[in-house]
């Protein structure tokens, strides 16, 4: 992965790059690690009878224990519980269902085996969004900091993840310079 | 947001706060947090409210220095639509009264 750049014009336009083979395979992993805690979060509040009546589903009103699945659904209020816990219920399966919907929108582009990805700008926006989420994910089971080194000592268990956290920042970076060139 | 990735350096005329007024007793706040980039914080402002770009930058940088910014004032269930779309970009967003 050296960046992306955009290809075509108009409707015919793309923003491209390409990945190794093990690029691909990360990827794929985190992805779908982070689908698997946002499906484990839904299993825990199951539909219930009122729920497949009026076709309104509803989530939990208590945030998530797990500090990472935590960050991804994060409250609505600092100060007011209630209100908080009203809109969680609210909102909570909406916004999984989005999270899952980009995760598979960059599973369906990645190509098997490594090689050219072609990124509509509407897949590019599902790029961004599932990047970031896997980006939360990570950062926040490593505890990444705002100071934190770029490089940590050998001996933290940590160093081989930081590579690919930051390997996955330059990632969406690149692809947001990329996608700020094109027209909102 | 970590610090060294490269921001626009584009003059900003005015760091503002989308601020309150009487008929606009919500607003959506978006927190500082270690992970989002800045380059990625002003594409979602971009993206989910139309800002143009130096209005999205000045209110960037005002979550990476101040800590938050009030990113958008409206009636309760405006601002309860933008923190869900917030939260489905990944940033770190509340809503509170003004």
């Amino acid at each position: 992965m050296n960046g992306w750049k955009k290809s075509g014009r108009g409707p015919k336009l793309r923003l491209v790059a390409t990945m190794e083979p093990q690029e691909v395979v990360v990827l794929r992993g985190l992805i779908g690690e982070v689908r698997e805690m946002l499906a484990a979060r839904t299993a825990e509040t199951p539909a219930d009878e009122l729920a497949e009546l009026t076709g309104i589903r509803t989530g939990s009103s208590v945030p998530p224990e797990d500090k990472v699945l935590a960050r991804l659904l994060p409250e609505f209020s600092r100060d007011d519980p209630a209100l908080a816990g009203a809109l969680r219920s609210l909102h909570e399966p909406a916004l999984i269902e989005a999270k899952e919907g980009a995760a598979v929108a960059v599973l369906d582009t990645l190509p098997d085996g490594g090689g050219r990805i072609e990124l509509t700008v509407e897949q590019a926006d599902a790029w961004l969004a599932a990047l970031n989420d896997v980006r939360l994910a990570l950062g926040t089971a490593l505890d990444i900091s705002e100071d934190m080194p770029d490089d940590l000592p050998d001996d933290d268990p940590r160093t081989a993840h930081l590579g690919v956290y930051h390997w996955l920042t330059f990632v969406q970076d690149a692809l947001v310079q990329s996608r700020l060139q094109v027209k909102f | 947001m970590p610090a060294p990735l490269p921001v626009p350096t584009r003059q900003v005329e005015e760091v503002t706060d989308e601020a309150a007024s009487a008929d606009t007793p919500w607003q959506a706040i978006v927190w500082n947090d270690p992970v989002n980039l800045m380059s990625y914080v002003t594409y979602v402002l971009q993206k989910l409210f139309g800002y143009p770009e130096p209005k999205a930058t000045a209110l960037m940088l005002d979550v990476h220095h101040k800590g938050k910014a009030a990113v958008s004032s409206g009636d309760k269930d405006k601002i309860e639509g933008d923190v869900a779309k917030l939260h489905a970009a990944g940033l770190w967003a509340t809503m509170q009264r003004t």
